[in-house]
């Protein structure tokens, strides 16, 4: 805090610089608010500022027509009606929600118990172990979805490993190429980003409500049901989020893995702006399933906050 | 007190470490066909062989890829940490309004999609006239590296005692000066770490590059370019394991750096 010092001593007098307070500098050094502005407003300007321009313009293209090979700004709806009804997009829709819902729902139940091991019996290690945990998560994720592709492969890891035991004598096909394989693939690559958070709500429960329960008489089962896991339902809410919202779109894996049957609609907006060429539809299904994203996220956020008032 | 005094459990023990040894086999396969004698990522092993290793270092594509990669990843790192660090000095120490909406806003790249992100960006680039190239791959990364970069930062400027700051601004310094000298050399560990987190996240990005790339490829769009050709996996595989090894490093001294004396625990 800029707390006023009288002036008049001697030593302020000769070594203070001289506080510039006065005039247009005098108002901006003494406003916060104008000072915070000033500090904020770079990374406004160099993210929020261009990603808003990006996405308006995806509104716009949306909106529009494509012609051959150019977009005419005639405005229309076609594009989101077709989003919507055909049913080609619906089934890559429900497709994408049932895989990314799979694969979260798996992250968070083979998350938990790691996070709770780290959080309850880490004991001084515990930044070693979630350092452990977390590294894999900033590998080459290109790298660790061909990994999968190398393991599940037709020739992969799994066929020649059991082939060369003598177990198989032709590889095993459906291992590879459908939406099992990404469920898969996505579990191994997000998991580390559901342990994390789930941890830091684990950490943050203060012990003495557990040994509160523990002096009433709760046994361990019903300590864990009453107590920390309503408690760390926040954590188990964000690593829910974290997870689904960016699967939802996911391009790698579904290309790398998926096979014709394993298309996901992050597949289908990138083909629309490559192959296929049709900018607007392609904006469309990006805007459409951002809205779906958004309301099954708000969903259920509102029903975890439920749920932890309730059981709080 | 019960059980609570408990210090060790065997089972979930056991479970976390059977779970880091799944995250981490896929690597370990990369890295053993890496230096198997044989052009078919199959089993049985048939020998050691450091060839694709050398076969990878005479690749002068691969060579290029890794430059602009290097450069594209420099300039994001030092852009998105610049302007992190700006923005989270103000949004921890100052009360002005709008600061949470604004923190939201610059958050949003950490959840829209990568390939919505991509294809935005590229119908704003071609539609404003400006071509792809490796700038246009640069401004893509700095939208997806800042919130990173902010959260490193913000988390360093929370983790420390603002009663210097406090001292200097009383004993008559600037605000400029005091930043420069007081607060500045208490997040340089942050700085560092978020430099290397957002060079990280730059040099490992696949989609936002692919959408946004001219002639010039970054290394992960090269390598996904040779991922159809069988012939050339090997080389792949060898180049991969030194992007992990690299990776791997860098996350760790980020990670050390990070958490190194700052008072908050996680």
């Amino acid at each position: 805090m800029t707390s006023e010092a009288p002036s008049s001593t001697p030593w302020d007098a000769a070594t203070a610089a001289p506080r510039r307070r006065s005039g247009f500098g005098g108002i901006f050094y003494r406003s916060e608010t104008l000072r915070g502005y000033a500090l904020v407003l770079p990374i406004v300007l160099a993210v929020g500022i261009f990603l808003s321009i990006a996405l308006v313009n995806t509104i716009l293209t949306s909106l529009w027509v494509q012609d051959y090979m150019e977009i005419r700004p005639d405005w229309t709806i076609a594009q989101y009606v077709t989003a919507l009804t055909h049913s080609g997009y619906r089934m890559l829709f429900i497709r994408s929600l049932w895989i990314s819902g799979l694969t979260t729902l798996l992250c968070v139940i083979i998350a938990y118990p790691i996070a709770y091991f780290v959080a309850f019996y880490g004991g001084r290690r515990k930044m070693i172990w979630i350092i452990l945990l977390t590294v894999p998560f900033w590998t080459s994720y290109l790298l660790r979805v061909f990994a999968w592709k190398v393991i599940l492969g037709y020739n992969g890891v799994i066929n020649s490993g059991l082939m060369s035991l003598g177990l198989i004598d032709q590889p095993i096909e459906i291992l590879l190429y459908n939406p099992v394989a990404i469920v898969i693939t996505l579990t191994h690559a997000w998991l580390p980003f559901a342990i994390l958070p789930i941890y830091v709500s684990l950490d943050k429960i203060d012990r003495s409500y557990v040994e509160a329960a523990s002096d009433l008489g709760d046994g361990a089962v019903a300590r864990f049901l009453r107590v920390v896991l309503p408690l760390s339902l926040p954590g188990v809410v964000a690593a829910s989020l974290m997870i689904f919202i960016p699967t939802v779109g996911d391009y790698v894996t579904p290309v790398m893995v998926g096979g014709p049957d394993g298309m996901m609609i992050g597949n289908a907006i990138a083909a629309n702006f490559g192959k296929v060429s049709n900018w607007p539809l392609g904006s469309a299904l990006s805007l459409t399933s951002m809205v779906i994203v958004t309301l099954v996220s708000v969903g259920y956020m509102t029903l975890g906050r439920r749920l932890s008032e309730r059981v709080a | 007190m019960t059980d609570l005094a408990a210090t060790s459990n065997r089972p979930l023990l056991l479970y976390t470490i059977l779970a880091i040894g799944v995250l981490y086999a896929p690597i370990l396969f990369l890295v053993l066909f890496s230096v198997n004698d044989s052009l078919y990522i199959t089993f049985p092993f048939r020998g050691f062989t450091t060839k694709w290793y050398e076969q990878m270092l005479g690749n002068a594509q691969m060579l290029q890829a890794l430059t602009n990669s290097l450069k594209v990843g420099a300039i994001t790192a030092v852009t998105a940490t610049l302007v992190a660090t700006l923005a989270a000095k103000a949004i921890t120490r100052y009360r002005f309004p709008g600061r949470q909406p604004i923190l939201s806003f610059v958050m949003l790249p950490l959840v829209i999609p990568e390939v919505i992100l991509g294809t935005s960006l590229l119908t704003l680039f071609l539609s404003s006239g400006l071509s792809l190239s490796l700038f246009t791959i640069t401004l893509g990364h700095i939208v997806i590296c800042t919130p990173y970069a902010l959260a490193v930062m913000m988390s360093r400027f929370a983790g420390f005692d603002t009663s210097m700051e406090e001292a200097s601004l009383d004993l008559g310094e600037t605000a400029f000066a005091t930043f420069w000298r007081v607060t500045l050399p208490l997040v340089w560990p942050g700085i560092l770490a978020s430099l290397l987190l957002s060079f990280l996240i730059s040099f490992d990005d696949f989609v936002i590059s692919y959408f946004l790339t001219g002639s010039d490829q970054t290394l992960p769009v090269f390598i996904y370019s040779q991922l159809r050709f069988p012939r050339n996996l090997p080389g792949v595989l060898a180049l991969g394991v030194c992007i992990i090894a690299a990776s791997i490093l860098l996350v760790c001294v980020a990670e050390w750096l990070r958490r190194r004396d700052t008072s908050s625990e996680v």
